[in-house]
């Protein structure tokens, strides 16, 4: 599958919505947080035409990195079919007249909601991550004014309390998604909402990486090739995701399963959460005789 | 530092002191603060300071710890690697660091100096984990072991803090605060709350932990027999003033002071 | 293959036209012109604008119809729009001493230079169904007399003001942030929390007022006047030096008068609580001022004792454009991170046995589960 056609831009909005003053904005902002891996910089977020919480901060930034040339990749919990991909590719189909594509190694930015891709990213690779709740500390110190105090002096021992209390109540660190990393050996910062299968991938990436929180008016960056590591402990080291099970479609036995329950005897079938990259492996599959 | 080392008292005893108080000041209105205090205090030693509400005590405390900066005077303490660090001239970050390294602070209420939402386990080891720790085991071994310090049996390392008990609780606090070897710990009326046979149980351990550990200590207290039990040298401060200062056993037995002499009177004949 | 939550283009296509179709009803019945809604629902033009942060009564009206009547959806699409427009100029600060005013009451005073309007209001009436609206019968309106003139209104809380009663409110020149443009940082200052709670939801501040009310951050408050007119909005050009009128737009205003403070009885001096928005909008007026003097708690030393009080509490959950959304966002896919904690949670309720041995030397844990 090759990248889509090039649909008309949609005349009466400027060029991928946001109008070039803020754009700016958001890059001097983005500017900052490529500066300073995993500080949360504050910036203007603008209102912008989909509710807080479905992306409006990944969006914003998508608007103002994005240029005639890019193509752009839209997920959401790795497909790129489910709706609210669907809607967001279609809006800067429609506002930027960018080419976009559902291929990961063909595009130059990919905006994400919980995953990243399997296929591995490549340097000159774009990934704009959404992002609802960027801070880190939030569960346990509920004011910001805090909370920056204690990025601003590397105040973290709350982090590991966290995780103590876990492996003392469960026997494991009870923390399956938005698992904390650290950045640079610097700042605490929360991936996102992606699961932690997907942390590893963060480590030394060559793309670079975005995130954007609109509600929260916060942006924050990972450089290529940056340090990213989850915290643990020496004896209860960070472990990812495992399936007893391989994909139904392709066969994967390495990549992040959806499970499906397929009949009302809740039988169950696990899939691909990437659509991309089962379809890739599903193909030649499919063609041999 | 060259500052700092013209108010240090001259080093002739061969021991240095470990915190040095000079002309600390915080008024909040004539009289009401602390004005003009300045004390020695070296390590190992247990300084009381006493007087009724309202003397000044706990603002003063404030100041000595680092949480209220003072109209004028200086607080220094010498640390870990022998260099004297002035605490208000020093960043917030070093400030917190010592609050949660080389020194430590019991409140009064436990539930303002413990985490309530995790288990005594997470409480004892949060100060190593915020030093570096990263070995669960390692972890769990320092909080059975302060568990056992403190007299709390070691199979409730993972129950909450609010299923334990006052004296329970407070002992709780006093582990949190000891499990980093810090060399001052500030308590504020640590036995405030509790009824007198679980008071005399935690003075106890109080006084065999200072001793075992070398601990210096500043207690608020304006419970003098608490004063009597726990502190070397005594400090009795009235309207904002130290108006007296000693050894504890000089100045409850032979005050000087007129105040001091109605303070311990009206001990002895209640 | 079964893949319910999968839906494509054509999904989407699909369910706005049966959006349109809902909003529309039943054909049969004519359709609702925005001329009608900004004539005939003020009130709820009045509270889009508001909450909208954007004075255009028939972009309001048009943002209703198109909600089908769903005031926070009309407000999120006025904002949406709102956010695309650019930054002309600042206006001078709004002079309401000089409203032309329709409403205008004070519940301090029984008489105030000015005297007492009552007005248009719902209050007083009795709330009966009047079942000749129903039967579409015109209700004319009084004879207006076109030659009365308003004496002059001066405010109610600068009289008392004037007699050195009131805390002044000192304008310190700072610029003024504009919320729209620059992320809310705190500890906020005033400038900052008014705007917030003018764009604030309605519900929540009148919530949140009357929890100050019933005690959580009581604040002993007097209506000391609302009023409601038209008031002229003024900019100065750079490039003309002198001030221009650009027109008139219609206002809400509310001040509190609230509980006194100071070192000693002689200094003592009531406070003040503020509230403003566009239109008629007195409900909203009065809550916003509520918990303006709620949020100045740190200001005049008082103990923070409700959420009303708690600035990053209010100011952090007041807009019910991020609330709406942040809720909704609950309707997206989040199979992945559910997927993530099935895994766990099964992992868990595995046998203990299976687990790892690095707890073994510590007693069993089981006690809190």
């Amino acid at each position: 599958m090759n990248a889509q056609a090039i649909p008309a831009r949609e005349a009466g909005y400027n060029f991928a919505y946001l109008d070039e003053q803020t754009k700016r904005m958001i890059r001097r902002a983005l500017l900052k947080a490529v500066a300073i891996p995993g500080y949360q910089v504050p910036f203007g977020g603008r209102e912008m035409p989909l509710p807080y919480g479905w992306g409006t901060g990944g969006m914003q930034l998508t608007a103002a990195i994005l240029g005639a040339d890019d193509v752009l990749k839209v997920i959401d919990q790795g497909a790129d079919d489910t709706t609210n991909a669907v809607s967001i590719r279609r809006f800067f189909a429609r506002t930027a007249g960018v080419a976009t594509t559902e291929r990961t190694p063909e595009a130059t930015v990919i905006q994400t909601r919980h995953r990243i891709p399997e296929t591995p990213l490549a340097a000159g690779q774009i990934m704009v991550y959404q992002v609802p709740i960027p801070e880190p500390l939030r569960f346990i110190e509920p004011s910001e004014t805090e909370t920056r105090t204690m990025h601003a002096l590397g105040d973290y021992g709350v982090m590991h309390v966290k995780l103590y209390e876990d492996i003392a109540t469960f026997g494991h660190i009870a923390t399956s998604y938005a698992y904390p990393v650290t950045v640079d050996g610097r700042y605490v910062m929360d991936p996102s909402p992606i699961p932690k299968f997907d942390n590893p991938k963060l480590d030394r990436s060559p793309a670079l990486m975005l995130f954007g929180a609109g509600r929260e008016k916060r942006l924050y960056a990972v450089p290529p090739y940056t340090r990213v590591i989850s915290l643990d402990f020496e004896d209860h080291p960070f472990q990812i995701q495992q399936w007893e099970q391989c994909c139904a479609i392709c066969g994967s036995g390495d990549s992040y399963l959806d499970e499906l329950i397929v009949d009302d005897a809740g039988t169950k079938q696990f899939v691909c959460s990437d659509t991309d990259y089962c379809a890739q492996r599903a193909q030649p599959q499919e063609s041999r005789p | 530092m060259s500052a700092a080392e013209q108010l240090l008292p001259a080093a002739s005893t061969g021991t240095e002191p470990l915190f040095a108080v000079r002309d600390l000041t915080r008024l909040y209105g004539p009289d009401k603060g602390c004005q003009g205090v300045s004390f020695d205090l070296y390590p190992g030693e247990v300084l009381g300071i006493v007087g009724e509400s309202g003397s000044g005590k706990s603002t003063l405390l404030s100041l000595l710890c680092g949480r209220c900066p003072p109209d004028r005077g200086t607080v220094l303490y010498r640390d870990a690697a022998g260099d004297w660090l002035d605490l208000y001239a020093a960043s917030e970050a070093e400030r917190r660091t010592l609050l949660r390294t080389e020194w430590g602070f019991v409140e009064q209420n436990p539930r303002d100096g413990l985490r309530m939402g995790v288990s005594a386990g997470a409480n004892i080891g949060e100060r190593l984990m915020a030093q570096g720790v990263r070995h669960y085991g390692q972890l769990r071994a320092a909080g059975l072991d302060w568990l056992r310090q403190v007299e709390i049996d070691p199979a409730r390392i993972d129950d909450l803090p609010r299923t334990f008990s006052g004296g329970m609780q407070q002992r709780l606090q006093i582990a949190r605060n000891l499990v980093s070897s810090p060399k001052l710990v500030f308590m504020d009326e640590p036995t405030g709350g509790l009824d007198v046979s679980v008071q005399a149980r935690l003075l106890d351990l109080l006084r065999g932990l200072v001793r075992e550990l070398d601990l210096a200590v500043v207690i608020v207290t304006h419970d003098l027999a608490v004063a009597r039990l726990l502190a070397d040298r005594l400090m009795v401060m009235r309207r904002s003033r130290v108006v007296e200062s000693g050894l504890t056993d000089q100045i409850l037995d032979d005050p000087q002071h007129p105040y001091t002499q109605l303070l311990v009177s009206s001990v002895l004949q209640p | 293959m079964y893949v319910a939550v999968k839906g494509g283009e054509q999904a989407i296509d699909n369910a706005h036209a049966l959006l349109a179709k809902k909003r529309r009803g039943d054909t049969g019945i004519a359709e609702l012109g925005v001329e009608q809604i900004r004539q005939q629902l003020p009130l709820a033009v009045a509270r889009v604008m508001s909450e909208g942060s954007l004075y255009d009564e028939e972009l309001a009206a048009l943002a209703i119809k198109q909600a089908a009547g769903d005031l926070v959806e009309a407000i999120f699409l006025l904002r949406a729009y709102r956010t695309t427009l650019p930054r002309l100029a600042e206006s001078l600060p709004l002079n309401t001493g000089a409203m032309q005013l329709s409403r205008r009451i004070s519940a301090t005073f029984k008489d105030v230079p000015g005297d007492q309007l009552l007005g248009p209001t719902f209050d007083y009436t009795h709330r009966l169904l009047d079942f000749a609206l129903l039967a579409e019968g015109e209700r004319p309106g009084p004879p207006v007399d076109e030659n009365t003139t308003l004496s002059n209104c001066p405010r109610v809380l600068g009289l008392l003001g004037e007699e050195g009663l009131m805390t002044p409110e000192i304008d310190r020149g700072e610029p003024v942030p504009d919320l729209t443009r620059e992320p809310l940082e705190l500890p906020a200052s005033r400038a900052e929390r008014l705007q917030a709670l003018a764009r604030g939801d309605e519900g929540f501040l009148l919530a949140l007022g009357y929890s100050t009310q019933r005690g959580y951050g009581r604040n002993h408050p007097f209506a000391g006047e609302i009023r409601i007119g038209t008031a002229e909005v003024w900019i100065e050009p750079q490039e003309l030096g002198f001030p221009v009128c650009l027109g008139e737009i219609e206002l809400t205003e509310c001040e509190m008068v609230n509980q006194f403070v100071g070192e000693s009885a002689e200094q003592a001096q009531f406070t003040r609580g503020y509230g403003l928005a566009f239109g008629y909008a007195e409900r909203k007026a009065m809550g916003m001022a509520l918990v303006d003097r709620a949020l100045r708690a740190g200001e005049y030393g008082e103990e923070v004792q409700g959420p009303a009080q708690q600035e990053e509490f209010v100011l952090m959950h007041c807009d019910n454009v991020e609330a709406a959304g942040f809720v909704s966002h609950l309707k997206l896919p989040h199979y992945v991170d559910f997927q993530s904690e099935l895994e766990l949670i099964r992992k868990l309720r595995q046998p203990q046995a299976e687990q790892t041995e690095a707890d073994a030397e510590t007693p069993a844990k089981e006690k809190r589960a």
